[in-house]
């Protein structure tokens, strides 16, 4: 069974349709990339995933480990595994990263039915993930975020998603506005998360991260449609030629 | 008018009561001060609404209300019945309705350097003491309630922090409200003397027992000698029927270093004055407060800070968390005098507003009259983020959890300010406890609708 079916997906965003039927089968083990120019939908593909509710799904079903993933409310999509790394992480001012943490995992652990972490058994795995990320201790008791970089926004996303080992990752422009450094290091992040039993769709408009996580599918979505699906390949073409082409093949009068 | 001549009456006939038997009465300054202040009293009556001071503050549930005057502690109080307030192991007073009770307070073990005592007490040994301090930095002009506290004006803490002591342990001082059946107003009048180079935290813990309406009409001199560092804690935790008016006036010698924190969760009609004069060179003022109300609570946050000499700092702020019909007040008022140059002085007031009915009422009011200073002031309302709160539940976090972690990292922006420790996770504990179950419920009913709009900061001023 698939980990993730996306079926004839149709979004508006205040009126606007924005999906206009995504087709999509994602595999647990596999590395999905999902390019495209910008306004293409990418974004708004992401966050429907993630259970926003600012959006209005007009048809179609997502199934998630043949669940109907469109019916969970976000704190349900997270405990069942769906993680989702944000292109605009929230600043939390007042919550530091570590107790903000344990409060998700722990909400993550008791839904399974699981034992809650006390701060002793939780640091330490805690203080792992950051050496992974190669970020500052100091970043435990700092407030979520706040006054953090773009960079640290970023790999702070990726060291959530290590301690909450999702089964199904979806990163949204993870790489936007990253130096090569901080960008080497959130792929390594990335990559050493990758597993047999986990999923990850990389969202991005630049071909430039797949060369450090090197997906196994890539999908071309343009006005709200894939055009186009291929192997890594597909991004270093795009990366040549640039999204006019697949535009220009895409053009079609669509009826809205 | 009629109402108001007769309620004033109420307060002539207790006044004369009072002044027959009050401590002191045959010492002249005292009954100067008494008479003087409940001369004013009758002057001007209790504000109303056209008072700058007092435009977001209706009392007319106070001044309408015919009070008896507590004295003598005058009901008897069991020291289990105020084990639930007790401190393990710490200098503890303990006034019931405004008055000392030695049996129920614990003050065996003083370190040196420290005097406690209540000001009862020190009427009658030493006077000279008291009057050198007593009534000297409070402005009964400004304020009918100084004015009405001033007249019945006989006990409260007396506090003396020897030169260079440091004093490592908070003094918390307990004022219980008991008011049994009928309306009854206390008066409790403290006087904190911390001498130069000395270092010393105090709470002033206000509570209730029983379910009577209290005014709790209490007054603070809190005196800051040269290099003082002090911290002093305001909590509001009485009853949803008490009224509770009190003012700290702080005189700051030169560099002396005070933070004043006050948490209000309790109380009908709150009004808290905080009034810093940085009467030395080189003062530093924290003045930080927290406000959570709900239901038909109102609490009034009024700050007057006054910087008369020059480099001094002053930093206020003040968060509110309001839901139901509540009702908040922030008014911030900083008067920098003609020679306080370099002056800088800082203003913040951020409030969250949980209901559509809930309202805040925001003033900052600047007076400068030095050229060389630096004064900031800006107040936020706004709602729960809903960004935060998609980001909490998005990593698993169900919805009132991540409401109720919103508003902890609110109130954490307070509690980051405060020290020293053994207070701050005592104070934590309170809001942690008012938030997550005293004040829950309103919050929590109305989580199924959500909040329309939410997320936008309104900036003002």
């Amino acid at each position: 069974m698939s980990l993730l079916e996306i079926r004839n997906l149709h979004v508006k965003v205040d009126n606007h349709q924005i999906l206009k039927g995504i087709d999509l089968t994602v595999h647990a083990g596999q590395v999905h990339s999902i390019m495209g120019p910008n306004g293409s939908g990418k974004s708004t593909l992401a966050q429907v995933l993630s259970r926003r509710e600012s959006y209005d799904v007009i048809a179609g079903e997502v199934l998630y480990d043949g669940k109907d993933l469109l019916a969970m409310k976000a704190e349900d999509a997270a405990c069942e595994g769906v993680f989702m790394a944000f292109q605009y992480p929230v600043e939390i001012p007042g919550i530091s990263n570590a107790y903000f943490l344990r409060s998700a995992l722990n909400a993550t652990r008791k839904y399974r039915g699981e034992d809650e972490l006390d701060a002793m058994d939780f640091l330490p795995m805690f203080r792992e993930k950051l050496k992974l990320l190669e970020m500052d201790e100091k970043l435990t008791n700092r407030s979520v975020n706040e006054g953090f970089s773009g960079g640290e926004k970023k790999r702070n996303e990726i060291l959530q998603m290590a301690v909450l080992q999702p089964k199904l990752a979806i990163l949204d422009e993870t790489d936007s506005g990253l130096d090569i450094d901080a960008l080497k290091i959130v792929a390594k992040g990335v990559n050493s998360l990758r597993s047999r039993e986990r999923a990850i769709i990389v969202v991005t408009h630049y071909q430039r991260l797949l060369n450090y996580i090197v997906p196994d599918f890539v999908h071309v979505l343009v006005n709200g449609r894939i055009v186009r699906s291929g192997g890594p390949e597909l991004a270093l073409e795009l990366e040549e030629k640039g999204y006019a082409t697949v535009e220009a093949e895409a053009k079609q009068p669509i009826s809205v | 008018m009629i109402s108001a001549t007769q309620h004033l009456e109420n307060y002539l006939d207790r006044y004369s009561e009072f002044e027959k038997l009050a401590a002191g009465r045959n010492l002249p300054w005292l009954r100067k001060l008494r008479e003087d202040a409940f001369a004013r009293f009758c002057e001007v009556g209790f504000p109303t609404t056209h008072d700058e001071d007092w435009r977001f503050t209706n009392v007319s549930p106070i001044s309408q209300m015919r009070f008896r005057l507590a004295r003598n502690g005058s009901r008897n109080i069991s020291p289990e019945q105020v084990n639930q307030w007790r401190k393990a192991s710490t200098l503890q007073l303990v006034f019931v309705n405004g008055g000392f009770s030695p049996a129920l307070s614990a003050i065996s073990g003083l370190p040196d350097g420290v005097k406690v005592s209540s000001v009862r007490q020190e009427i009658e040994r030493d006077p000279g003491a008291m009057e050198a301090h007593l009534g000297r930095y409070l402005n009964i002009r400004r304020d009918p309630f100084s004015a009405l506290n001033s007249a019945f004006a006989e006990d409260g803490a007396y506090v003396k922090i020897l030169k260079g002591t440091v004093l490592r342990e908070a003094i918390y001082l307990l004022f219980i409200s008991a008011p049994g059946d009928a309306p009854l107003m206390s008066s409790p009048r403290n006087l904190i003397v911390v001498e130069e180079e000395a270092e010393a935290s105090f709470v002033e813990d206000y509570v209730s027992l029983g379910e009577g309406v209290g005014f709790s009409n209490a007054v603070t001199e809190l005196v800051a000698g040269d290099n003082a560092v002090i911290s002093h804690y305001m909590i509001e935790r009485e009853h949803r029927n008490g009224f509770n008016v009190s003012t700290l006036r702080i005189q700051q010698g030169r560099s002396a270093n005070v933070a004043s924190h006050s948490v209000l969760l309790g109380g009908a009609l709150v009004r808290n004055n905080v009034h810093p004069v940085l009467a030395g060179e080189g003062g530093e003022c924290l003045i930080n407060g927290l406000f959570v109300a709900n239901g038909r609570q109102h609490h009034d946050n009024y700050m007057l800070v006054e910087h008369a000499r020059p480099h001094c700092g002053s930093r206020q702020f003040y968060n509110g968390i309001l839901d139901g019909n509540a009702h908040g007040v922030f008014h911030g008022r900083i008067i920098v005098h003609k020679d306080a140059q370099k002056t800088d002085a800082k203003q913040t007031n951020r409030n969250l507003l949980l209901s559509d009915d809930a309202q805040i009422d925001t003033k900052p009011q600047l007076e400068i009259y030095a050229d060389d200073v630096k004064c900031t002031h800006g107040a936020t309302i706004g709602q729960i983020e809903e960004n935060a709160l998609f980001y909490l539940r998005s990593r698993g976090i169900d919805e009132i959890s991540a409401r109720r972690l919103l508003l902890l990292a609110f109130a954490n922006e307070c509690l980051d300010r405060m020290q020293p420790e053994p207070v701050r996770a005592w104070v934590e504990g309170l809001i942690h406890e008012h938030l997550f179950h005293d004040a829950s419920t309103p919050w929590q009913a109305k989580n199924d609708s959500r909040e329309e709009g939410a997320s936008n900061w309104g900036e003002i001023g």
